[in-house]
């Protein structure tokens, strides 16, 4: 193979990354070593390499020098490899003459040693002037980019990342799981900290999700695969059967009337329970698509073959169609967003509150559905044997900032117990206790929010709460849920009678958020929640391209943070599909065809099916619009045939002399 | 411990890292500041599928003492089954190390995703005093025939 552009010229540039680098690598010690190298011509050292003036270094010596070949050892090739390809090309050269050593992720921050980081240093740096000698000028492949997006997931960061992208004039897909879209935010009552009500801000987004016309939604539906790559990704999407015709029905809800039970029978999810509702149903008033859906698991037709089919008979527009089946839609795309949001904590899993066991003991996302006007008490805190509460108790992070459950901090619980002392309060006149390790507060008017609760008289008490017992010492305690905590603030322990404790429940990644993952093929932090490339250079991108995260899929945050959130995904996926076209990374594979010996061993290897064999030359012959680059038939090539660009067996054998042979 | 001069040994490693998983843990522990063993050289290549086995015989030929392969987990790999078909080259090269001479401790594969910045800390360490204990790697070079004659330095057109 070519080693480019004559005897190579290797410009050396060390970077101290202010004292990230020069802390724990002694600059002067790799710089001297460096000059020592083969064919190196220049080195040099810069504060920050990645600054204008480091970059220009680099263009100077490409037009002074004729400096052919470019080496910065520096961060990680994943943060800064394409800032330096680019100088690369700006002086001149192709961009792929240069190599980068990460000296340090891997080496001055997770080194102890000066002397040990030094030498480390060194042997990557040498491994880089090694390999680069072999590099080649490439081009980048350029593929056009479908404008539509997919997002998955109706909660409020689908909707308003829907909602920007459909008014840039996108072609916007949203698939959502549930029957309606709306998420957690179309349950809550009020929100934080201004308190104005969920459902005024939600529904006419929800509306005009299903009434814009550049917005398909599909509800009750999920993805099944999906299959290509960044600018054209093929999707399947299962749309589930709701057994009732999407275009006829207009939610008029006759059949709900009608249907031959004549109460709710069967545990409504949408009020987690506290509600029952019958086989035949609209989740919520508001519900959007504002349709109603029968579920097969009660619906005696569907389950036992005999019934009246009464919703039917009542429905004027004949939208009933029992015999529904599943169905699969494939849409094409060229960007997705994934707003999948989280689960809240299962109490039952901390047995010492007693969920589950006393039955008032509440989950927070239970009470936002008591305070909700539309919920199963419109709008009324009550008790199980319909008293009003004279006492609450609020018990924080629970499910958070615990080592037997979740260490990480859920980050809306405090402010949501706030809002919920408040509203429970407003509405019973109750006296609320609200138990807290820390108030943590950071946010826009948060603080004052807090302040302001203060004042109205909620009973604050630090300390995480032990235990909720109905065992009562005294007489007082009769009849009661007593909540035991150790105040920190006074250093007694406590015992606090009250009608009804509310547990504020943490944010969990869903249940499924490791097989989405999977299906999508990026990461998940350690916790589960979906991991974005760069919190701070690309907090909404994943480490695949083309496919951006959106809310609390990412991590635990508040509605002001997911919609603002929504938009940078939104604007993201934006510039990928508005720009038209893609360009891909070099480093697909290919043959030369003068070592095949066309013994085909790389053909059934290839996972995209992107090597096919040419009978009239006996060779095997990749297809570079297919081919990944993965390599994997270039290591199984018996006799090297198989090349990679970018990873040439020359190359890496370079890398592998050069980190071993000098130091 | 051992008492054998064994334990001034610093063994050097070079580590054939994936970039989608292995390699970004190994960035991240470098962003979580995880202090670990300085022995090892990251090689980062597209897939630990792209792993020549020829690589590793190279690296053991040009004096490392032991060669770690991080991949994605079974079932996560960028490029659908890299991982596996590495999984099948690193038994029978285990197999082949042993026939000359080399232990096959010295060898290792792990499943490291993107989110695991503490197992590169833990498995580097672990593989760099293992190695420690097997001691230096003494192979009568040129052991395998290298790909280039080690005592020159490639340049201009080849």
């Amino acid at each position: 193979m070519s080693s480019g552009p004559g005897q190579p010229k290797i410009g050396v540039y060390i970077c101290h990354c202010g004292i990230n680098i020069a802390a724990k690598v002694d600059i002067s010690a790799v710089v001297e070593f460096a000059n020592t190298l083969p064919n190196v011509a220049v080195v040099r050292e810069y504060k920050f390499m990645c600054s204008d003036p480091g970059q220009e270094l680099i263009q100077q010596d490409i037009k002074e020098l004729g400096i052919n070949r470019v080496v910065v050892a520096s961060c990680s090739p994943l943060m800064h490899e394409a800032t330096f390809r680019r100088a690369t090309a700006e002086g001149g050269l192709n961009p792929f003459y240069f190599q980068m050593a990460n000296i340090r992720e891997h080496v001055s921050w997770v080194t102890a040693d000066k002397a040990a980081a030094t030498a480390k240093a060194k042997a990557l740096v040498a491994g880089a002037v090694r390999r680069v000698n072999y590099h080649e000028a490439l081009e980048r492949q350029r593929v056009p980019v479908n404008p539509d997006v997919l997002i998955v997931g109706g909660g409020i960061a689908g909707i308003q990342a829907a909602l920007t992208l459909a008014d840039a004039g996108k072609k916007v897909y949203l698939v959502e799981r549930e029957p309606t879209i709306g998420g957690y935010m179309a349950k809550f009552d009020k929100t934080f900290p201004t308190l104005d009500c969920a459902a005024c801000i939600l529904t006419p987004k929800m509306s005009a999700v299903r009434s814009h016309r550049n917005i398909t939604l599909w509800s009750y539906s999920e993805v099944a695969g999906i299959d290509g790559y960044v600018g054209n990704f093929t999707v399947k999407v299962k749309r589930k059967p709701r057994y009732v015709i999407e275009e006829d029905c207009v939610g008029c809800n006759q059949c709900v009337e009608a249907c031959v039970f004549k109460e709710g029978k069967f545990s409504d999810e949408f009020n987690f329970g506290m509600s029952k509702r019958k086989p035949v149903y609209m989740p919520f008033p508001q519900a959007t698509p504002s349709v109603v859906l029968i579920d097969p698991q009660t619906c005696l037709h569907l389950k036992t073959g005999k019934c009246k089919q009464a919703c039917a008979a009542a429905c004027e527009r004949h939208a009933i169609d029992f015999t529904q089946q599943e169905q699969i839609v494939e849409v094409n795309v060229g960007a997705i967003i994934l707003a999948t949001g989280f689960k809240h904590f299962d109490a039952a899993r901390m047995a010492q509150y007693g969920y589950g066991k006393y039955p008032n003991v509440y989950t927070s996302v239970e009470v936002e559905r008591l305070v909700n006007a539309s919920g199963p008490t419109g709008g009324e805190v009550l008790l199980k044997d319909g008293r009003k509460p004279k006492s609450v108790a609020i018990i924080h992070c629970v499910g958070s900032r615990d080592e037997h459950t979740n260490r990480y901090c859920s980050r809306v619980c405090c402010m949501y117990s706030l809002k919920l002392a408040h509203l429970i309060h407003e509405r019973t006149e109750a006296e609320v206790f609200d138990f807290y390790i820390d108030m943590r507060t950071p946010g826009k008017g948060y603080e004052e929010f807090y302040d302001k609760l203060l004042k109205e008289g909620v009973h604050f008490i630090r300390g995480r709460a032990a235990e909720v017992t109905d065992w009562a010492m005294i007489p007082d305690e009769e009849g009661k849920l007593v909540v035991r905590a150790e105040d920190t603030l006074i250093g007694i322990v406590r015992r606090i009678p009250v009608d009804m404790v509310v547990l504020a429940v943490g944010l969990e990644p869903q249940a499924d958020a490791e097989e989405v993952r999977r299906l999508f093929n990026i990461s998940c932090s350690k916790e589960g929640w979906f991991l974005e490339r760069h919190p701070k250079l690309a907090p909404v991108s994943t480490f695949t391209d083309g496919i951006f995260i959106a809310g609390a899929c990412q991590g635990p945050k508040d509605i002001p943070d997911c919609v603002a959130q929504a938009g940078a995904a939104a604007a993201e996926a934006l510039s990928l599909v508005d720009r038209g076209h893609v360009e891909l990374e070099p480093n697909t594979a290919f043959i030369v065809n003068t070592q095949c010996s066309g013994c085909k061993t790389c053909i059934a290897l290839c996972p995209f099916s992107a090597i096919g064999y040419n009978a009239e030359k006996g060779v095997a012959e990749i297809n570079e619009a297919l081919c990944k680059g993965c390599g994997t038939c270039v290591a199984a090539c018996p006799s090297g045939a198989a090349q990679q660009h970018l990873f040439t067996d020359e190359q890496v054998y370079e890398e592998i002399e050069g980190v071993l042979r000098y130091v | 411990m051992s008492d054998q001069p064994q334990d001034t040994f610093e063994p050097r490693i070079v580590a054939f890292f994936c970039s989608w998983c292995t390699y970004t843990a190994a960035d991240l522990a470098g962003t979580s500041r995880m202090t670990y063993a300085p022995n090892i050289r990251v090689v980062r290549i597209m897939c630990s599928g792209r792993l020549d086995p020829q690589f590793v015989l190279t690296a053991f030929n040009q004096g490392a003492d032991g060669v770690l392969i991080g991949g994605c987990h079974p079932g996560d790999c960028h490029y659908q089954e890299g991982n596996y078909k590495c999984l099948r080259r690193f038994h029978l090269l285990r197999r082949l190390l042993q026939q000359m001479g080399i232990a096959e401790e010295r060898l290792r594969l792990e499943w490291i995703s993107a989110s695991e910045g503490d197992r590169v800390q833990k498995v580097t360490n672990e593989m760099v005093e293992q190695v420690r204990r097997l001691g230096p790697l003494h192979l009568n070079r040129p052991a395998v025939e290298g790909h280039h004659d080690t005592t020159t330095v490639p340049g201009g057109a080849k």
